[in-house]
């Protein structure tokens, strides 16, 4: 309750229309005929192809290989023939090949029962070769490998694992979903992130407004004996931040350019820890995953398991079909998401939501000039000013605006979200960012 | 050459439909933009002003309607190419200047606040959001010192002499008056001792009061103050109605306050201005406004001063202006502040109706200094640190990023 008192600053409580898709129960989605898998799931390179056109595929088998160490394993969704090599342009404007596989032949996971393996045998090198080999990534959109996230830090002074429940974007509500109905896979992920790491705590962190999920949470870890700390922070856009997260939990502030792990600690979205349960306890690879489809122009908003590499049309079917023409179709949540103009685009690791918005949903108001009424600065949960940094940026001058904090930014969206004048904020401090010599580490 | 599949099926969605919109994130934005923030303030004035010309006659809507036509005509000849009056921001300042002006003005006064306002204050510094100055204030004090006379005489409304204004005529009632402060002001430059304050001073000298200031004064004391052993004179109900001589758009409290409403409601404005100038103001006037006249300290009367001399609709409409205030919340609070403390030195120590003015336009100029020293601290950035409030380079983080990896 303490943490509801204690002021955050900036940020936005928008309406978080999660009412759509909430309340039903998640349900798997029918498994295509036909999937497109990107060997880029993640943040770093793509992964490099393993297999040729005609091979034969089983469910779960290593497609494309991680190179390098921000990247990741990429794994067949279904059995079946690969029938052709593209090449795809992903939501975020980053180009990779993929393979098209055609169902045929049985699945060697799907529907059936399945041996759990004693983990908790084998020592964290082998759990963390375990994580890298099923390609596990940040799920919450952001698509780290977590064995690089998790082994970099291992033994440097991380005391505090933050499981991180706080999906605080609108409209998406596929971690609740999944907290609330694969509660005991997601503990059980939560002690193998426990044992590589060994931080002092384990918090996971939840809204405040979801009681239910609170206290489910709470039930099961008593239950299981575990000593983990549910964490309530207040319902405000966007306190899921990994950053922002670290300051509500522990009260330590990542200054810009570092990340948690600088201070001490590893924050890991619910679904990811769900993964490295699965890849841990069954050797599962990630081929599946549960999003949100939701938006007013979708008939039954829902969350899903997905197989990796549906597309986007299918999932909005399976979800009852449009029921009216959507202006946007946007991949990951509406304040930090990406629009695609191609529903044929195969969700990955990290597509966290499908939502279909209407144009009564967008308000898209005119561009004026910067009336300086500091709403962007009010509403910026770092303390940027992103009117000044958007119009250092806007003269061309980097330095200035380096100096006065962009790398700081978050990204959130908050500013340009709030900002009266319409100014396209984010777009032009992510183009900014992104224009700067490469730093050490980002690769 | 044959286009892969890939690239075809972009141009139109899988149903044949016209493409998606593509835009970089946030994909949906806050019901909010420029043109309804100028627009609502409009709309929140137009009560106010309504009251104006009911209670001045057709002359105070000529005046309303001349500086509103001439602010919308010098935009639209400066703007030119660009196309600015669809922000509402011109027609905004054109109709404030009007209620800023008595109901006898003198036609050219208004078309030189005005010009002044949107040549000068507002595109000599490159239009919307480029000024420092409220162009509407600016414009206002402009002719003031430049026409000192025909922008103070005032009428009297007519609910204060009905029989002597004529229904369609445009002339004003010639009989001009000093307003309440301006009276009170030169009561006490005169070194008279205002026994019983401002309110009392004014029915002693004579100061016309309608019927219905009477009655509920009279119903108040009876009814309900008595219950708390509390007595208020007459002479407060007439401006919160609007009975009062001023300006065209500042005597109805109640309808500027009403608009104030919708203000907040629509996020037009936010607290922290108008919460900081009136919390500084009041307390000031209060304990020592008093002073002035012979009276004790803490015996100042706020509310006489806070229906008089356009504060309701400089504390609402003009100090909040989003393009000459700060940007950060302390910033707000210190300009609200700072607005307060100036009001309440001027009108007590200086001038009389144009020291709220004088006020907001003070710290107006102190806005960029305010942006600057007030900056917002940075997530990691120590909290007190020098440079940061003498608005120098950044401080370097405290972690090198570069340093664990």
């Amino acid at each position: 309750m303490i943490s509801l008192l204690k002021r955050t600053r900036g940020g936005l409580t928008p309406d978080d229309r999660k009412s759509f898709a909430r309340t039903e129960p998640l349900w798997n989605a029918a498994v295509p005929s036909r999937c497109v898998v990107p060997l880029l799931q993640h943040v770093g390179n793509p992964a490099q192809p393993v297999v040729n056109v005609g091979d034969r595929v089983r469910e779960g088998m290593l497609v494309g290989r991680a190179s390098g160490a921000m990247s990741a394993n990429v794994h067949a969704p279904l059995p079946g023939v690969i029938s052709q090599q593209v090449s795809l342009t992903l939501e975020d404007g980053r180009s990779c090949a993929a393979y098209v596989i055609e169902l045929s032949g049985e699945f060697d996971r799907l529907g059936k029962q399945l041996d759990p393996i004693d983990w908790e045998r084998k020592s964290a090198r082998e759990l963390l070769k375990t994580i890298r080999e099923c390609g596990v990534v940040g799920m919450g959109g952001y698509g780290q490998p977590v064995d690089r996230k998790y082994s970099a830090r291992r033994g440097s002074g991380v005391d505090h694992l933050i499981i991180n429940g706080v999906e605080n974007e609108p409209y998406v509500c596929a971690d609740y979903r999944l907290m609330m109905e694969m509660t005991d896979g997601l503990l059980e992920g939560a002690r193998v992130a426990e044992r590589i790491l060994r931080p002092e705590r384990v918090t996971i962190a939840v809204q405040a407004q979801r009681t239910d999920v609170r206290s489910r949470l709470q039930r099961r870890v008593r239950e299981r004996g575990l000593g983990y700390f549910v964490h309530s922070v207040p319902a405000k856009y966007p306190q899921g931040d990994e950053k922002l997260l670290t300051q509500a939990v522990t009260g330590r502030e990542v200054p810009g350019g570092a990340s948690p792990s600088d201070v001490g600690v590893i924050v890991s979205n619910v679904a990811t820890v769900y993964a490295i349960y699965e890849a841990v306890v069954y050797e599962k690879p990630v081929v599946e995953r549960v999003i949100t489809v939701s938006g007013g122009a979708v008939r039954q908003p829902a969350n899903v398991k997905a197989r990796i590499g549906t597309s986007v049309q299918e999932l909005i079917a399976e979800c009852g079909g449009l029921q009216s023409r959507p202006e946007k179709i946007v991949l990951g949540g509406p304040m930090m998401g990406h629009t695609i103009s191609d529903v044929t685009l195969p969700v990955t690791k990290r597509t966290t939501a499908i939502l279909a918005l209407t144009a009564e949903e967008i308000y898209n108001g005119p561009r004026t000039a910067c009336i300086r009424c500091g709403r962007c600065v009010r509403s910026c949960p770092v303390g940027l000013e992103p009117t000044t940094l958007y119009k250092m940026l806007d003269h061309g001058d980097q330095a200035a605006a380096v100096a006065a904090g962009l790398l700081d930014c978050i990204e959130c969206g908050c500013c340009g979200f709030t900002c009266p004048a319409h100014l396209p904020l984010v777009e032009t401090l992510k183009r900014g960012k992104q224009a700067l010599p490469r730093r050490k580490g980002t690769a | 050459m044959q286009r892969s599949g890939t690239n075809e099926r972009t141009e139109r969605d899988g149903n044949g439909r016209p493409r998606l919109v593509r835009t970089a994130a946030p994909q949906y934005h806050e019901k909010i933009a420029t043109h309804s923030l100028m627009w609502t303030a409009t709309l929140a004035l137009l009560p106010a002003a309504a009251w104006g010309v009911f209670a001045y006659g057709p002359r105070a809507l000529l005046v309303l309607l001349l500086a509103a036509v001439s602010a919308v005509t010098a935009e639209a000849l400066i703007a030119r190419s660009r196309v600015t009056l669809a922000d509402g921001s011109a027609l905004l300042t054109g109709l404030l200047l009007g209620m800023m002006m008595p109901p006898a003005v003198p036609l050219f006064v208004v078309v030189a606040a005005t010009l002044f306002a949107i040549g000068v204050v507002k595109w000599t510094f490159g239009g919307l959001g480029g000024n420092w100055l409220n162009p509407a204030l600016a414009g206002r004090l402009f002719v003031h010192f430049s026409w000192p006379a025909a922008t103070t005489s005032w009428s009297l409304p007519r609910t204060l002499g009905a029989d002597r204004l004529p229904g369609l005529n445009l002339t004003v009632d010639t009989v001009t008056t000093a307003t309440p402060l301006g009276i009170v002001q030169h009561a006490v430059e005169q070194g008279e001792a205002l026994l019983g304050g401002p309110a009392v001073y004014l029915t002693s000298r004579g100061f016309p009061r309608s019927e219905l200031d009477t009655s509920v004064t009279t119903w108040l004391n009876e009814t309900v103050l008595s219950q708390f052993g509390a007595h208020i004179p007459g002479g407060y109900i007439d401006p919160f109605v609007g009975n009062v001589p001023g300006a065209i758009g500042e005597g109805s409290a109640i309808l500027l306050l009403l608009g104030t409403v919708v203000l907040f409601a629509r996020r037009v404005i936010t607290w922290e201005i108008p919460a900081a100038f009136f919390t500084t103001f009041a307390v000031l006037t209060w304990a020592f406004g008093g002073l002035a006249y012979g009276a004790d300290g803490f015996s100042g009367d706020v509310l006489f001063h806070l229906l008089s001399g356009g504060l309701i609709l400089t504390l609402f409409y003009v100090a909040t202006d989003p393009v000459t205030t700060p940007m950060t919340t302390s910033g707000m609070l210190l300009f609200g502040a700072g607005v307060g403390l100036l009001t309440f030195l001027l009108r007590t120590y200086g001038g009389a109706a144009e020291g709220v003015a004088l006020a907001v336009l003070v710290m107006n100029g102190c806005t960029p200094l305010l942006n600057r020293t007030l900056r917002p601290r940075r997530l990691g950035e120590r909290r007190f640190r020098l440079s940061r409030f003498l608005g120098g380079s950044s401080e370097k983080s405290a972690l090198d990023p570069s340093a664990g990896i």
